[in-house]
């Protein structure tokens, strides 16, 4: 077999590789891409495609809107199957506690110039009729957007090829190797893959530091108009980005289509990616308090997908402590469409020894000591 | 909290396998249930049939029968969800007899998703069902023995037959019919049809290439004309319904539920019998469910005396095959306009560009509807070689509420 030449190899076509491609190739770079299974599978294919800003830490939040705001650039050059949605987020709050939480919430956007407007009980029932009764409020954040990521990855191929990318689907990376200021990836079929830069954008399947988190979502037929926004209670704070070992936080979301998309869970330790009824069901029974008549909806179909998690909650972009020919550009955990764009910005910036928009140190993998990566 | 009941057996499916292994395995089980979707007991053939033999033996036997019961997912544990109207049903088994049957399968061609057009076991459970037909011009179209089996029955619903088209040869269906007169019954069968059937045209070697309001053109020996009908009724054959069997992770072999000597399933104390192992029709069904009721109780040498009887029933199944395999011709008919997936309204043309089944469904949205997959499913893999071979949970849409509740 013979060992094509590229300048980068990008290792896994998810929405995160598959952004990698698209960054490097408009940067006048050669490009390989080697995905296992299909462009915009994997994790990609699982998860809900909001794109929102987050307010964690300062580093999850210069992500999330710097990636935002280049998702916003492509507004009007992303092609209908996209489905982008502008329907915003409107985070919910059941209590007092969490109408705290609201104003924290809106009073960090503001200052940071991302629109949020606090609504109490009655403009809440307006924005959603179907909330139960009885709720506190809310906090709008109306810049937040919706995508459908599997399309979404299929684009930005389509647009890296167009600069000269090559692409392999159905060909897995089995190992990579550097030396001599050279990288080699070799494939499943035998073929290797020479290239100054190996990004590993595998998500959850890559072997650096990321501990896969699996999530369920369920789907319902068509309800036009039953859900406008992308709601989310804020509970989600405290349960879902917590550690624990299992949770679950309503959050749906109005596909395009008019069906309703119900999440999510979140579980360690789990390798098995089969629906588990007892989560699915407390999944639902979440959603079902916070909206009663999403019992009466009709799913046709549950799924799971699994996260990349990492001790810190923040992805790991840049050079791997290990092996410096290899970036990686994983561990996005619940997150990774909306940052697909601006992880793939900072690892082109970083290749082409440009001052990036946004400083790429939170997220460099060197912030956890070498030993903590496991090969 | 949900209702919850335990056999220890439990047959899903209540067509002529599903009845045989329910009863056989009776005579021995300490408890066994059928659970069917339908409100009576009698599958595909016997629907609306109250005095089969089957049926009766069934209803005089211990064996619990779940009618407007279906299953939707398998929780985990040796334990099936099911749906009753909105309310969840668990039921638990020791062992399980999968004889969920099959359904028709749709060949996308143009105007095929025209309100006039409609799969033939369905406009014959319609009719059933009080659609009035009397007096309607219809037209069978597509394989097999079953479209005869409808057109007789709507004819003597009152309906106006104006053909039968089988797109088989002449040949093939000779050979076929040599075959079925070996054996008397069915060649008693086989004649009833006919004298029903009498002084309608059986063309064979024809077939649908596109239906209109009204018409529909017609192809055979190179000539394609149009044919005034009220009603287009359709069926390419037969599909296995498998998913159930997937989602309890039994391996399947070229679209069948794979089972070994005794019916059983690489899931150890799953059995699977009737239509889903092999389309060879309700003889062969009944068969394949006593062997799986002999087996699931404990009785090998019992079951083995039926096995003589099953490979007959094999050899019929091997003929029927071989007679009614659909012609390459058939696949040539969707345009790229052409609808495949009618839940999505995705047409030939865009799924013709993807060449795996993840690829076509995450791209296209094809076989992500309500009916996820199971019509356009085997349609892309007839016209494309693509199998859909992707099941979740659950198998049938039901409400978030059911789902929701926990034991
Ligand atoms: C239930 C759920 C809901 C989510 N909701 C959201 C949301 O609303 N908003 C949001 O921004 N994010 C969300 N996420 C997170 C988001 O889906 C992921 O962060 C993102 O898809 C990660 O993309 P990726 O490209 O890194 O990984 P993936 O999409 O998993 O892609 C990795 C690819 O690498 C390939 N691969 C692996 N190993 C190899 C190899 N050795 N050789 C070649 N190829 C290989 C795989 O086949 C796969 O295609 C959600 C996730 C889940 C599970
Ligand atoms: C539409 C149609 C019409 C037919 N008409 C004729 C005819 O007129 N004459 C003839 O000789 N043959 C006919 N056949 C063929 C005949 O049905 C079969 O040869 C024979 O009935 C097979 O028996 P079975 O027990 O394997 O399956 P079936 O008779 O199909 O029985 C399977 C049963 O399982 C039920 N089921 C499936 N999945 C579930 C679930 N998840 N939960 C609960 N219940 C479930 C189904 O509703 C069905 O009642 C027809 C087939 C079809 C598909």
């Amino acid at each position: 077999m013979s060992v094509r030449i590229a300048d980068v190899a990008v290792v896994g076509g998810g929405i995160v590789g598959a952004a990698c491609a698209d960054a490097f190739s408009a940067d006048g770079l050669s490009v390989e891409l080697i995905e296992a299974g299909i462009v915009g599978g994997g994790a990609s294919a699982a998860g809900m495609g909001h794109l929102t800003v987050m307010d964690d830490s300062e580093a999850q939040f210069a992500l999330t809107s710097f990636s935002l705001r280049l998702w916003k650039r492509l507004e009007t050059a992303l092609p209908a199957e996209v489905e982008y949605s502008r329907c915003g987020t409107l985070w919910v709050a059941a209590d007092d506690e969490e109408m705290a939480e609201v104003e924290r919430k809106r009073q960090f956007y503001t200052l940071r110039g991302v629109t949020a407007e606090t609504l109490d009980a009655r403009q809440v029932a307006e924005a959603e009729p179907n909330l139960r009764p009885g709720l506190a409020g809310g906090l709008l954040v109306p810049g937040d957007r919706v995508i459908y990521a599997p399309c979404a990855a299929a684009w930005l191929v389509k647009r890296a090829i167009a600069g000269g990318a090559r692409v392999r689907t159905g060909v897995r990376a089995v190992s990579t190797d550097a030396s001599m200021g050279a990288g080699m990836v070799t494939l499943s079929d035998g073929g290797r893959v020479s290239a100054k830069h190996i990004v590993d954008a595998t998500g959850a399947a890559s072997p650096d530091l990321v501990r896969p988190r699996k999530g369920h979502l369920a789907i319902t037929d068509r309800y036009a108009g039953f859900v406008r926004h992308q709601v989310v209670e804020l509970g989600y704070l405290k349960s879902a980005h917590g550690h624990d070992i299992e949770s679950v936080a309503f959050n749906v979301q109005p596909r395009a289509t008019g069906q309703v998309l119900i999440g999510s869970s979140r579980q360690y330790g789990i390798g098995d990616s089969r629906v588990d009824a007892h989560l699915l069901a407390r999944m639902l029974r979440r959603a079902v308090e916070y909206m009663p008549r999403i019992a009466t909806l009709s799913v046709v179909r549950a799924w799971t997908g699994f996260r990349a998690a990492t001790p810190d909650s923040l992805p790991l972009i840049g050079p791997s402590p290990r092996n410096g020919q290899v970036l990686l550009a994983t561990g996005h955990e619940g997150l990774g469409i909306t940052t697909s764009l601006g992880t793939a910005r900072l690892l082109a910036d970083w290749v082409a020894g440009r001052k990036p928009p946004i400083p790429i140190e939170p997220y460099l993998p060197t912030r956890f000591p070498a030993e903590v990566h496991r090969g | 909290m949900k209702d919850s009941l335990a056999f220890e057996i439990v047959v899903v499916g209540a067509g002529p396998a599903g009845l045989a292994a329910a009863c056989t395995a009776s005579e021995r089980a300490r408890s066994v249930a059928i659970v069917d979707d339908n409100p009576a007991p009698g599958g595909q053939i016997w629907r609306g049939e109250a005095r089969t033999p089957w049926i009766e033996r069934a209803r005089s036997s211990p064996v619990q029968l779940l009618t407007e019961t279906q299953v939707v997912a398998s929780p985990g544990e040796p334990a099936l969800l099911a749906a009753r109207g909105d309310r969840p049903v668990e039921i638990r088994y020791e062992k399980l007899i999968l004889a969920t049957g099959a359904r028709e399968r749709f060949l996308p061609f143009p105007g095929w998703t025209r309100p006039n057009v409609l799969g033939a076991g369905g406009l014959q459970a319609l009719v059933k069902g009080g659609m009035p037909i009397a007096g309607k011009r219809v037209i069978v179209a597509g394989s097999g023995p079953l479209l005869l089996a409808v057109a007789a029955y709507l004819r003597r619903q009152g309906a106006k037959i104006a053909m039968v088209a089988e797109q088989a040869s002449r040949g093939a269906v000779l050979k076929f019919a040599r075959t079925v007169a070996r054996s008397p019954s069915k060649l008693m069968q086989t004649l009833g049809l006919m004298r029903d059937l009498a002084g309608v045209p059986y063309r064979t070697g024809c077939w649908p290439v596109e239906a209109a309001q009204g018409e529909v053109k017609f192809r055979r020996g190179g000539r394609t004309w149009s044919e005034p009908c009220d009603y287009l009724a359709c069926g390419f054959g037969l599909v296995p319904n498998t998913e159930l069997a997937a989602l309890l992770g039994c391996t399947s072999q070229d679209g069948f539920v794979a089972v070994d000597s005794r019916q059983q399933t690489t899931q150890p104390g799953v059995y699977c019998a009737g239509e889903p192992t092999g389309i060879g029709g309700a003889g062969l069904a009944i068969v394949e469910g006593r062997i799986a009721g002999y087996s699931a109780t404990g009785r090998p040498d019992e079951a083995r005396r039926l096995f003589a009887e099953r490979d007959r029933g094999n050899r019929f199944r091997i003929k029927l095959q071989e007679a009614f395999r659909l012609r390459p011709e058939l696949a040539a008919l969707a345009r790229p306009e052409t609808i495949v997936c009618r839940c999505e309204d995705v047409s030939f043309g865009r799924i013709a560009e993807h060449r795996g089944w993840q690829a076509i469904k995450m791209q296209t949205r094809c076989g992500m509807g309500p009916c996820q997959a199971r019509i356009c499913g085997p349609a892309v893999d007839f016209l494309l070689g693509i199998p859909a071979d992707s099941v979740r949970p659950p198998i049938f849409p039901v409400p978030a509420g059911l789902l929701a509740e926990d034991l």
